[in-house]
């Protein structure tokens, strides 16, 4: 008796819909649009994708660990994890300065500016590599200026930094650019008409709520980085365990037909880009909770 | 009198409470103009100065070349095949997604937005290992007749692929913050389904959709890595236009490699000053709302 007249399945309670995928609506087309997009998706996508795992995965952890160690694959990825690194935190500082003033300042010329943060979006990345490599070999026009100074950007490592640079300063600007402009410009005045000083205000007022999207947008310019290869191959010089980057090694062990060297090289650098994309959605899900936005 | 203005001494030039003093302030815009003209604009400008550097003759020359135009031609031809198609999946993707509740929508976002996250040489890898010789399929195309790689159809899937995500991740967010009320007023009224669609739905897109497909359609041109891995680079057959800039600059062939180049350094410049213009005027018609 009393298991059938429980309150909450009172005779008022409306009966429990029956489970379904999608909740009713009006509105028509979700089977074909559903099912349109879902085996554009499965074939062009995740197909492919699945073959990729597939050949690592017939490859074994042991056979992709010893494609890793081998000594020129192991530098490779030294070089292309290690230079975006740098040069992703050169994108993040440069790119905040470069967000701070297009948001904060009024100059002319400033939708000018703004609009160029995102040439490197449009540019393609053959054209980009070919004009940094002409600009920044020793007979170009910024590299002969380095070389009066001793220092050569173009066919170095340091050049592989400038193009990583140039790829990454879109993202590092463009996650930061709406924050700041959100921000709530009464509660630096809060802070101001309490006695804090200018600087204290930036440093404990204004800039911790900025960290999670400057993390953000280190760690796309950072993805973007390890895998970029157009703008790279021009100017990197492409000497093996100086300046290789993984990405054409994955393209040299393909011209040798070496598909399952490809694989695994592949595996590894989608294996840690999927990490990063990890730490993007827990950098995220971390400014949810502690600031109340993305 | 003068006693009550006099003692009121108003700090004219000290630094606002609330930003940086005019100093800190030119220093900083300095150093961003700076940043940007040497980091962004020099290398666009180099192309054109390369592409010039031997007067408008020589520039010319690039494009009397059977193989510039050939190049020319391939890249037209396939942005005209991946950009409809994306253009129509994403119409698709959007609608499902942003008109209708169900499970797994995020996941759903995430496998949309995962070609953004691979390297482009790794997605041209992921078309190798299915059709390549000794691919997955490569027996069996083999077998048929069929070439997929080192022709058209792998620089198209591989463009497909680089592109996908630019119009859904572009339309999604747009129709959700739309919401769906003004195409049930259609339905309710007695509109087709279709025709809600087309009077209702699509205007109201219509911004977005021309703001994603210029992108898309930059990228899907000027893609380097991915189609460089599947193209085989068969001079006059299966290079793109980056392709032909990439062969003419490892032969020295310098002016005419940056010629080439500067068709897509324009197109470049083309899409950038439409997207601006586009955020300028119609920011409440994009996603997000994209003013700055």
């Amino acid at each position: 008796m009393a298991a059938t007249s429980s309150p909450a399945a009172g005779p008022l309670a409306p009966p429990r819909p029956p489970w379904r995928f999608r909740r009713p609506s009006v509105i028509p087309g979700f089977g074909l649009s559903f099912g349109y997009a879902m085996t554009c998706l499965a074939l062009v996508v995740l197909l492919p994708l699945a073959g990729l795992v597939a050949k690592a995965s017939g490859l074994g952890l042991s056979g992709i660990w010893h494609v890793a160690t081998d000594p020129r694959v192991a530098s490779a990825l030294r070089i292309s994890f290690g230079i975006s690194l740098l040069a992703a935190l050169a994108a993040s500082v440069f790119g905040f300065v470069v967000a701070w003033v297009l948001t904060r300042y009024r100059f002319p010329g400033r939708k000018i500016v703004d609009a160029a943060v995102d040439l490197p979006f449009a540019l393609p990345t053959a054209v980009a590599g070919i004009a940094l490599a002409s600009l920044y070999a020793p007979d170009g026009l910024v590299g002969a200026q380095l070389a009066k100074l001793g220092i050569q950007a173009a066919y170095t490592p340091l050049g592989i930094f400038i193009a990583m640079v140039f790829i990454g300063l879109p993202f590092a600007v463009r996650t930061v650019q709406p924050l700041i402009a959100e921000i709530d410009r009464e509660v630096e005045e809060a802070s101001a008409t309490l006695g804090a000083s200018r600087a204290a205000t930036l440093t404990r007022v204004v800039l911790p709520p900025l960290i999670p999207a400057v993390l953000t947008g280190f760690a796309l310019a950072f993805a973007r980085g390890v895998g970029e290869y157009g703008s790279i191959i021009f100017i990197a010089g492409n000497l093996p365990y100086v300046s290789e980057i993984a990405p054409l090694l994955i393209v040299i062990k393909l011209s040798e037909f070496d598909y399952g060297g490809a694989a695994a090289i592949a595996t590894i650098m989608l294996g840690i880009s999927f990490l990063t994309l990890l730490a993007i959605n827990l950098i995220q899900a971390w400014s949810r909770r502690r600031f109340g936005y993305v | 009198m003068s006693e009550i203005f006099s003692p009121v001494s108003v700090p004219a030039a000290a630094a606002p409470a609330t930003g940086e003093g005019p100093g800190v302030r030119a220093l900083l815009i300095g150093i961003a103009v700076v940043f940007l003209g040497l980091f962004l604009v020099l290398p666009l400008f180099a192309v054109f100065a390369q592409a010039f550097s031997r007067g408008i003759d020589a520039y010319l020359d690039a494009f009397r070349e059977p193989d510039a135009w050939s190049a020319i031609r391939l890249t037209l031809t396939v942005a005209a095949i991946a950009v409809p198609f994306n253009l129509v999946f994403g119409i698709a993707a959007s609608w499902s997604i942003a008109k209708f509740e169900f499970p797994g929508k995020s996941l759903l976002i995430t496998l949309i937005d995962l070609p953004f996250s691979v390297s482009p040489v790794v997605s041209g890898l992921i078309y190798v290992l299915l059709f390549g010789s000794q691919g997955l399929f490569g027996g069996w195309l083999q077998a048929h007749g069929i070439q997929i790689l080192f022709a058209l159809p792998g620089i198209v899937l591989a463009t497909i692929f680089v592109t996908f995500p630019f119009v859904a991740r572009e339309l999604i967010p747009l129709m959700q913050e739309q919401g769906s009320s003004e195409e049930e007023a259609a339905l309710t009224l007695g509109a087709s389904g279709l025709h809600a669609f087309w009077t209702v739905t699509l205007p109201n897109i219509r911004w977005g959709l021309l703001y994603s497909v210029l992108l898309c359609n930059a990228r899907a041109m000027g893609e380097f890595g991915a189609v460089s891995v599947v193209s085989g680079h068969i001079r006059g057959l299966t290079n793109t236009i980056p392709l032909h800039v990439e062969i003419l600059y490892n032969e020295y062939n310098f002016v005419a490699a940056f010629a080439v180049a500067s068709l897509l350094a324009a197109l470049a410049l083309v899409t950038l000053v439409l997207k601006s213009v586009l955020e300028w005027r119609y920011a409440g018609d994009l996603a997000g709302g994209r003013a700055h």
